[in-house]
């Protein structure tokens, strides 16, 4: 009932009018001391939370540009319909499956089944967790990540995977492959048990999304046309100047995303690591895209923009994992080998055939492995060999968990759009209508 | 009636349309192309794997004049879109055996 008080703040009109009501409790409108940190955690979440949701535009604006024009109106698409369908489905299964608290269907294996709850209005009736932050805030910021994880997804089956089995994917990552194995670790599962550390999701996350976008480029196959007589056809970006806005929207919204993870903000101690968290989220950012530049410039003669931004991403995907501990030299290093392992990973997966359109395995997946092993320089509490198994157990869970979806999806309804409409685009194929029409209807 | 095509260099439209405006052209169709010639390809990196630019930007112009301009207008063109560098385009003139202004229905030369 504090916090009905608390609610006076507010609405100044409500605190007038109490005096009326023969209420005498008017002087009581500053928040129990034991409330502040509660209040503060709290806010950092929904503020955090925002942050992440922005992202959702930065991997819009990311793919939008560099998938070729005709297919632009498909990718908003795909973008804005599996933001949504993450929304609804995290909370349907995701969320008590990743959080179970002492509810384990499976002892740190498998989270409970139930539909998310929140605090009822105005906390009636209710005790809160003075000590943590509300749930509606804890689920809102946690849903971020769930609709991050197959973002990472979209961007590299872009070009020819048919818009439903697509959607249908991101309905069981979100709901059930992605919570499973993040409650392995944050869910407070066996990994966690185990001393796994990934502060803000390395694996957790980012190379979950890029497990599940491997294992679906492979099954899918390439674009028509990217791997033909033996060498490989570039198929440039459609809007180079979006491509960069989302990747520094994607860069906004990483300081959410890693400083909302220190998970409190009631102390001083609390806000001055977000804080330093925040210089290293972004020195490691930096770092990566200067990696990028250069190594590109020294490579290739001239220095590649879309590698520029995947090192950028690479450095943050990097830094991850443990954007705390390192100081902001040894966070600048993680950011830089990110990059450097970008500009070497894109060639490589086109040596194998596989076709990302837009480097989503190279920055989340690969970058993912390196910041996770990375934590062991910097963090006492962590090791490689844990951190390597840990990575290969979250890895193999779900290329499998993704395979078994992606060839069952394969084989009932199809994944690929045929030839025609891969050639004359899915925006006209698909939906009948195009991001730049050419001839306006004036 | 002559129909002129040429093919220059983007950045020398605006000079070219001035040079022909002043000696009394009264309208030309700009189009943005491409296409290769002398010039032909050079080979580019994207994200790590090579391609072939075959196809530089060019403008191409059309411009129907009575027979007795088409010389001046072809030598004005040459004249103004000219940097002395590969790439500077071509220049034709065509028979043009027909015209209509669609206001008027007029035909012939007054229709230019």
């Amino acid at each position: 009932m504090r916090l009905k008080t608390f609610a006076r703040i507010g609405l100044p009109i409500a605190a007038i009018a109490l005096p009326q009501m023969g209420v005498a409790q008017e002087a009581d409108t500053t928040p129990l001391n034991g409330e502040i940190g509660y209040i503060f955690t709290t806010f950092m979440f929904l503020v955090s939370g925002f942050l992440v949701f922005f992202m959702a535009a930065g991997f819009a604006m990311l793919e939008a540009g560099l998938v070729r024009g005709k297919n632009v109106a498909m990718q908003l698409t795909k973008n804005v319909a599996l933001f949504s369908l993450a929304s609804v489905f995290f909370y349907l299964l995701g969320y008590n499956l990743m959080y179970p608290g002492d509810g384990w269907t499976i002892s740190g294996v498998l989270g409970a089944f139930a539909i998310t709850g929140l605090e009822p209005v105005g906390l009636e009736g209710a005790e809160p967790d003075l000590t943590y932050a509300s749930v509606g805030s804890d689920f809102f910021f946690q849903l971020m990540f769930a609709a991050a994880t197959a973002s990472i997804v979209s961007g590299a089956l872009a070009e020819r995977i048919k818009l439903w089995p697509f959607l249908v994917f991101v309905m069981v990552l979100t709901a059930v492959i992605y919570p499973i194995q993040a409650s392995w670790k944050w869910g407070g599962g066996f990994l966690d048990a185990m001393g796994f550390q990934d502060f803000a999701g390395s694996t957790v996350v980012h190379s979950v999304g890029g497990w599940a976008a491997l294992t679906g480029a492979i099954i899918l196959g390439p674009r028509m046309g990217k791997y033909k007589d033996g060498r490989v056809t570039p198929f440039p970006g459609s809007n180079l100047a979006l491509a960069t806005l989302g990747t520094f929207i994607l860069w906004l919204g990483w300081f959410g995303f890693n400083g909302g993870s220190q998970l409190y903000m009631d102390t001083a101690a609390n806000v001055t690591d977000i804080s330093r968290i925040f210089s290293n989220t972004n020195i490691a950012a930096a770092s990566g895209a200067i990696a990028a530049l250069v190594l590109t410039q020294l490579m290739y003669k001239k220095p590649d923009l879309t590698m520029i931004l995947n090192g950028a991403l690479a450095g943050l995907v990097s830094i991850t994992a443990e954007p705390l501990t390192p100081t902001l030299i040894e966070a600048t290093l993680i950011g830089a080998v990110g990059g450097v392992i970008v500009v070497f990973a894109v060639p490589m997966l086109d040596r194998f055939k596989i076709d990302d359109v837009v480097g989503a395995i190279p920055v989340h997946l690969c970058a993912g492995i390196w910041g996770t092993l990375a934590v062991a320089f910097t963090n006492d509490a962590a090791n490689f060999g844990t951190q390597l198994v840990s990575i290969l157990i979250v890895g193999a869970f779900v290329v499998v968990a993704s395979s078994v979806v992606w060839l069952v999806l394969k084989s009932v309804v199809g994944l690929r759009v045929d030839e025609e409409a891969e050639i004359n685009g899915l925006d006209m194929a698909e939906l009948g209508m195009e991001a730049y029409p050419e001839f306006a209807k004036a | 009636m002559k129909l002129i095509i040429a093919t220059i260099k983007p950045f020398k439209l605006e000079d070219v349309r001035q040079a022909l405006s002043a000696i009394g052209v009264r309208g030309m169709m700009v189009h943005e192309i491409k296409g290769f010639g002398a010039q032909s390809g050079h080979t580019e990196i994207y994200r790590g794997a090579e391609y072939e630019v075959n196809y530089v930007p060019k403008v191409k112009l059309e411009i129907a004049v009575p027979a007795s301009m088409a010389e001046q207008v072809m030598e004005t063109i040459a004249e103004t879109a000219k940097t002395g560098r590969i790439g500077d385009g071509k220049i034709f003139a065509l028979d043009l055996t027909h015209a209509m202004r669609v206001r008027t229905g007029e035909t012939g030369e007054v229709a230019l």
